[in-house]
């Protein structure tokens, strides 16, 4: 079953490597086993949705992706190297960039250097980082010298996905977007995600809200209790009726 | 006894001596200040072996002085670049031992329980205590800037005398100046690199949120290590200007330097860098003033400056410019 780590990065030849992929990731929070052999793939420019309720495990399988946890058996592979071992600043650096769940803004610093903070390994950003971040979200830049804590809860997500997308990530992941969002604004933010994606970066948003994530991904897994029970094509995912049952997590 | 000893209105002269004391400690005690503040404020830990690098700042200037410039090798420099390469060179011995006692002392309990890193504090305070014991003797060692030109930074004052009347005649001396004038500007330098630099946005990030920083691909290791860099330094710059200001310094010092500077940013509010400036200034003006005109002042200046730390931590537990942290679920 588990591949020895030598031959880990050997692939059919034929077919493209993904851009990141969990191989039977195994995850323990102490003594309970939260993933229980996940695998997944987002291929290059791929917009790829993991859905799951409360404690499926989903939030954790993000936290694997970024190195936060570590898998105690199981590999992450991103473009084409194995990064298990890799501390999250190094994977930051090969490409990957998230919007964390809540946000998680500098709060005492402003809206700029936040930004700033995004593109810390390109120097802190050039212009034509700040003007594409600006032009997706005006309000950002007439918010810029406001500290990003004073912003309301809508305004911080459009931070945090700024924030982002200041990297120029080959891998953009989400954690529940739309969490605690009026839903107007889920709608504006996954048109974003879809702007984003058709720009050619590949995207991994982890949601409860299958229904929205589903109309614009690409593909789809479902996680229930730390394992993948379903995954397939999202017009599929949207047209099956194990979904619902699997999503709502019984 | 009067309770006062003494009132600014006996004599104007003697109050102005002791505001030009008052600042001068207040800005050795803000430098100290600073470096626990700024630990404290990406660790959440306090670094009680700080007073101790302190020490060993002012050790490395006293070497410097009486070995280099003074001593054997008797460097014929001016008076300026004598005094800059003394700082500098206690400034990065300093630095790169808080480097060290971060690298081996604290980080290794990095994931541990709060009190791990701060009994590792104790211990690396007590092991360089003891280091310079063992290294430099029990000795007070004479701190020898007098012979520097003549003693000129003592003897010479920026005014020689304040007005006609020689009862309030005013001697603000040169050395004092200097300290306080090399305070501000290395207080200017932090600010500036705090609020400027990507490296001090890094650290303010990082001091916020570690692993949110972590996710914008900042090292946090590097960024600790680059806090505990320039928070020894300043401390060992403390200690330069300690030592040029008492013209002593042995093995112990760093312990109440080292109390007082946590006092300092304490009372201004601990992981404020602004605050470990009010609250070193603060405390070097209490020291002063109960020394002038308070019973026994000079005798109980530390009571009285503990007292306001007590006083603070009553009416103001975050301190005067902190804030009280948010709770992150």
């Amino acid at each position: 079953m588990t591949e020895a780590p030598d031959t880990v990065l050997a692939r059919d030849g034929d077919r493209p490597a993904p851009l990141l992929e969990l191989r039977e990731i195994v995850t323990y929070y102490g003594e309970i086993n939260i993933l229980r052999q996940v695998s997944l793939q987002v291929n290059h420019g791929e917009l790829v949705c993991l859905l799951g309720g409360n404690a499926s495990g989903k939030s954790t399988t993000l936290k694997t992706c970024l190195g936060i946890v570590r898998p105690r058996t199981g590999r992450v592979v991103f473009d084409g190297e194995d990064v298990t071992g890799r501390p999250t600043n190094y994977r930051i650096a090969r490409g990957m960039a998230i919007v964390p769940e809540n946000r998680r803004l500098f709060a005492p610093m402003t809206v700029r250097e936040n930004l700033e903070m995004g593109a810390y390994l390109n120097g802190g950003g050039v212009k034509e980082d700040f003007d594409r971040v600006y032009e997706l979200f005006p309000l950002l830049h007439e918010r810029r010298s406001q500290l990003a804590g004073t912003l309301s809860g809508g305004e911080q997500q459009m931070v945090a996905m700024g924030r982002a997308l200041m990297s120029r990530p080959k891998l953009l992941l989400m954690d529940e977007p739309s969490m605690g969002l009026a839903p107007i604004l889920v709608e504006r933010n996954f048109e974003i995600i879809k702007q984003v994606h058709e720009a050619g970066v590949a995207v991994f948003v982890v949601e409860q809200n299958a229904n929205v994530s589903l109309s614009i991904a690409d593909r789809g897994y479902v996680l229930q209790t730390g394992r993948v029970v379903l995954e397939g094509a999202a017009s599929d995912l949207l047209q099956n009726e194990d979904l619902r049952k699997a999503y709502l997590g019984r | 006894m009067d309770v006062l000893a003494l009132t600014p209105w006996d004599d104007w002269s003697i109050f102005i001596q002791l505001c030009v004391n008052g600042v001068t400690l207040g800005s050795v005690y803000a430098l100290i200040a600073l470096g626990y503040s700024m630990v404290y404020g990406i660790l959440k830990m306090l670094n009680f072996a700080h007073g101790d690098v302190y020490m060993i700042g002012s050790f490395l200037g006293y070497f410097m002085l009486t070995s280099g410039l003074d001593g054997p090798m008797n460097l014929a420099v001016p008076i300026w670049l004598a005094l800059t390469l003394v700082l500098l060179v206690a400034m990065l011995g300093a630095g790169l031992l808080g480097v060290a006692i971060e690298r081996f002392a604290y980080r290794p309990l990095r994931n541990a329980p709060r009190i791990a890193p701060l009994i590792s504090a104790l211990g690396v305070s007590f092991f360089l205590q003891n280091s310079a014991l063992l290294l430099f003797g029990a000795n007070f060692r004479t701190y020898d800037a007098f012979t520097l030109d003549g003693g000129v930074l003592f003897t010479k004052g920026i005014f020689e005398a304040w007005g006609k009347d020689d009862a309030i005649a005013l001697n603000l001396p040169l050395l004092n100046m200097l300290v306080i004038g090399g305070a501000i500007v290395l207080m200017i330098l932090l600010t500036l690199l705090v609020a400027r630099t990507r490296l001090g946005k890094a650290m303010r990030a990082t001091a916020f949120d570690r692993e949110a920083a972590a996710m914008m691909g900042i090292n946090p290791d590097r960024v600790i290590m680059a806090t505990f860099f320039i928070g020894s330094a300043l401390a060992g710059a403390a200690g330069v200007m300690v030592g040029m200001l008492f013209g002593q310094v042995y093995h112990f010092m760093g312990f109440l330097a080292g109390l007082k500077g946590f006092t300092a940013a304490v009372v201004g509010g601990i992981g404020s860098i602004p605050g470990a400036m009010l609250g070193g200034l603060l405390i070097g003006m209490i020291e002063a003033f109960s020394t002038g005109y308070l019973p026994e002042g000079s005798k109980f200046q530390d009571f009285y400056v503990f007292i306001l730390l007590i006083a603070v931590m009553l009416f103001r537990p975050t301190g005067l410019l902190g804030r009280a942290d948010i709770a992150k679920v």
